[in-house]
C-alpha cells in the first residue's frame, strides 16, 4: 500500500494564506475583502503586499457579501474570509440571493470549520455550513484536507468562473498532499487502492482516512480511499467506479450527517448502485468546547471511528 | 435645460406601462412603482451617463442598482423605454419563462440588470462594491442605487452605510424613496425612522433633501447638486420625498396599493387619468 508522509505539521488557513499571496502576485484581479479576521484567515501577506485590493470590513459580514458581489461588476474577483459560521448561515440570504442568484464571480473563504475550531465551543463550530452551500444553485463547495490542497485550491478557484465555497479549518494537522500538485475542481483524489471497502473522506477526515485504511490493512482488509476535495460538483465516477471494486462505503466527513458530503454520496448510489454505507460525521448535534484531538474522539470522528465505520459497513455487504 | 416636456410625457406613459403590467397578471407592486416613476425616468433619460448597449461590467459609464426590487414595473418600463429591450417585452412580466421577473434578477439575462433584489436591505452593499471596482479601475463614473425608506429598517442597510462614510466612497448616490409607507402601513406605525437626515448626516454622509420627489425639474436640479458633491470624501445620500401611487389619485397617499393589482374598473379609471403619450406596448 501506499505510504503517505506528513511533512509536517501546518494548518490549513495557512494553505488559503499562502495561496492568496500568490494570486495577489499573479492576478492583478483579484481583490480580498475581510471581516476583522486578517491574522486568523491568514490574510496579512495579501493585505501588506496589496494594501490597495484589499477590504477591511469590519464586523458586517452581510454588507462584505454584499460589496463583494458588488465588485465582481468592474471585472474583479473578490475573496472574501472570515469564520465558516459567518461566511454561510449568518450570511445565507445575502449570498443566496446577490451571489448565487445573481451568478458573481465570489470566492468565499471560510476557516473555523467544524469541531476542529476547538475551544470556543458550538457558537462558532458550524457543522451545517456544507448543506446550507451545496443546496444553493450554481454554487461549487470545496473541502481542502491539507495545507498542500487549501493554497492549490485557493489558486485554481480564481481560474473558474462562478461562485466558490472553500471550506478550511484552523487546527495544525497533517500536510501530505505533493507541494506541486495541480488542483482540479470536481476531480476526486485516489489515495488508495483496494478491494474490500470504499473510503470517501473530505476535509480533515481524508488523513484520518489514510490511518484507518493502514490499520484496516494490519487486518487483511485493503481499503480503497478516495479525498473528495470538491463535494459540489461530485466526482460520481470515481464514487460508483470505487464501489463497483468494493460493494460497500464509508463516508467520513466533519460535518452534520444531515447535508453533507455523506448524503451526497448516498444519493448518487441511490440512484445508481444501491450499496450498504456508514456515515462518519456528526449526528444532528452541536459541537462543544475541548481541544480538537478530544472532540473529534468523542463526536467519533477519528480513524478508529472510521475503522469501527468500516466493520459495521463489511458485516451488511 | 432639459425638455421636461417629454419627460413628463415620458413619466405618464411610464404610469401606463406600470398599471398595465399588474393588472395583466394581477399581482405586482404598483404603489412603489407609481412613486418612482418621476425619478427613474429623469435618472436614465437625464442624469446618468450610460452607454446604449448593455455590459456587465459598466466601465466608463454610470450604473444604477435598484435595492427595493419590488418595484421592478417601474423599473422594467423605464429600461424598456430607455432602449435596453423591446417595450413588447413588458407585455411578459410575471409570465412563465419571461425574463421579466417578479422581483428584477440577472438570472434570465435581462439587459439592464446588474444584481438581484427583491429581499431588501442588499442593494447599498453591492453598489459600494460596484463603486470601489470604479476606483481600482480609475473610473470616475458614478454609482447610483434608489432603495426603500421602509428597507431602511433592515440591519445590512447600516452596516453599508457605516462602511461608505468610513471608506470615503464618494462615487455614491444612494436615493432613499420617502414615501412613509410601507407593507403594513405608515413607517412611524410600524417601526419609525425617526429623523433621516440626521441618521445619515451622524454616519458622516451628506445629505440632499428633494422635498418633491414627483416633479422632474425639482429631481433634476436635486440630483444635480447630489452630483456636485461626489468625489469629496463623503457618500451622498437623497432624500427623495415622494408619494407612493403618484398619478392615479385613488392609490395616492395611501400603503393600500403597495402590492396589489387594479381591477378592470381601476385600471380604466387609472389609465383615463393618465393618457397615452408616446404609445402603449
Amino acid at each position: 500500500m501506499k505510504k503517505y508522509i506528513d511533512t509536517g505539521k501546518k494548518d490549513t488557513r495557512s494553505g488559503f494564506g499562502a495561496g492568496l499571496t500568490e494570486l495577489g502576485k499573479s492576478n492583478e484581479n483579484v481583490v480580498a475583502l475581510c471581516a476583522d479576521l486578517i491574522g486568523s484567515l491568514k490574510m496579512n501577506d495579501f493585505q501588506n503586499n496589496h494594501p490597495e485590493r484589499f477590504y477591511q470590513v469590519g464586523i458586517a459580514e452581510a454588507n462584505m457579501m454584499g460589496i463583494a458581489a458588488g465588485m465582481t461588476i468592474g471585472g474583479k474577483i473578490p475573496f472574501t474570509g472570515t469564520f465558516a459560521n459567518f461566511s454561510t448561515g449568518r450570511v445565507y440570504d445575502q449570498i443566496r440571493q446577490s451571489i448565487a442568484y445573481s451568478g458573481k464571480n465570489v470566492k468565499i473563504c471560510a476557516s473555523h470549520a467544524g469541531l476542529t475550531l476547538g475551544e470556543d465551543g458550538a457558537t462558532h463550530q458550524i457543522l451545517e455550513d456544507i448543506g446550507l452551500m451545496k443546496m444553493l444553485p450554481g454554487m461549487t463547495v470545496i473541502n481542502t484536507c491539507d495545507f498542500n490542497q487549501t493554497k492549490a485550491a485557493t489558486k485554481a478557484i480564481a481560474d473558474y468562473n462562478g461562485p466558490v465555497y472553500l471550506r478550511f479549518g484552523r487546527p495544525k494537522v497533517a500536510n501530505f498532499t505533493p507541494e506541486d500538485q495541480t488542483f482540479e475542481i470536481g476531480k476526486a483524489i485516489q489515495l488508495q487502492e483496494g478491494s474490500d471497502v470504499s473510503i470517501v473522506a473530505t476535509g480533515h477526515l481524508v488523513w484520518e482516512a489514510l490511518q484507518a485504511a493502514e490499520t484496516l490493512n494490519e487486518q487483511g482488509i485493503t481499503a480503497d480511499v478516495i479525498n473528495i476535495h470538491t463535494i459540489k460538483p461530485l466526482d460520481e465516477a470515481a464514487i460508483l467506479n470505487s464501489v463497483a471494486k468494493t460493494n460497500c462505503i464509508v463516508t467520513a466527513e466533519e460535518h452534520n450527517i444531515l447535508g453533507g458530503l455523506g448524503e451526497s454520496v448516498a444519493r448518487v448510489l441511490a440512484k445508481n448502485n444501491p450499496t450498504p454505507q456508514e456515515f462518519v460525521a456528526t449526528q444532528d448535534t452541536f459541537g462543544e468546547s475541548g481541544t480538537p484531538a478530544q472532540l473529534m474522539e468523542k463526536y467519533g470522528l477519528d480513524a478508529s471511528a472510521i475503522v469501527n465505520a468500516t466493520q459495521r459497513v463489511l458485516k451488511r455487504k | 435645460m432639459s425638455d421636461s416636456n417629454h419627460l413628463n410625457n415620458l413619466v405618464v406613459q411610464v404610469r401606463r406601462d406600470i398599471l398595465r403590467q399588474v393588472h395583466k397578471v394581477n399581482s405586482g407592486h404598483p404603489g412603489g412603482s407609481l412613486g418612482c416613476a418621476e425619478f427613474l425616468v429623469a435618472l436614465y433619460q437625464e442624469i446618468m451617463e450610460r452607454k446604449n448597449t448593455f455590459e456587465m461590467d459598466g466601465k466608463e459609464e454610470d450604473l444604477f442598482f435598484l435595492s427595493n426590487g419590488h418595484i421592478s414595473p417601474v423599473f422594467y418600463s423605464v429600461l424598456a423605454r430607455s432602449g435596453y429591450f423591446p417595450v413588447e417585452e413588458l407585455n411578459t412580466f410575471r409570465l412563465l419563462n419571461t425574463r421579466l421577473q417578479g422581483h428584477p434578477t440577472t438570472h434570465e439575462g435581462l439587459p439592464g440588470i446588474r444584481i438581484a433584489s427583491g429581499s431588501l436591505g442588499q442593494g447599498i452593499s453591492a453598489a459600494i462594491g460596484a463603486a470601489q471596482s470604479k476606483k481600482l479601475n480609475h473610473d470616475t463614473k458614478i454609482v447610483y442605487t434608489l432603495c426603500g425608506d421602509g428597507e431602511l429598517q433592515e440591519g445590512q442597510n447600516w452596516e453599508a452605510i457605516m462602511y461608505a462614510a468610513g471608506n470615503q466612497i464618494d462615487n455614491l448616490i444612494v436615493t432613499v424613496d420617502y414615501n412613509k409607507q410601507q407593507i403594513d402601513g405608515a413607517t412611524d406605525d410600524v417601526l419609525s425612522l425617526g429623523n433621516l437626515r440626521a441618521k445619515f448626516e451622524a454616519f458622516d454622509w451628506d445629505v440632499v433633501d428633494i422635498k418633491n420627489g414627483n416633479d422632474i425639474d425639482a429631481i433634476l436640479n436635486g440630483m444635480k447638486i447630489a452630483k456636485n458633491k461626489t468625489g469629496n470624501g463623503k457618500p451622498i445620500c437623497v432624500l427623495l420625498h415622494t408619494v407612493m401611487g403618484n398619478g392615479v389619485d385613488f392609490m395616492m397617499h395611501t400603503n393600500a396599493w403597495h402590492g396589489k393589482a387594479p381591477n378592470d374598473e381601476q385600471l380604466e379609471k387609472a389609465l383615463k387619468q393618465n393618457p397615452v403619450t408616446l404609445g402603449d406596448y
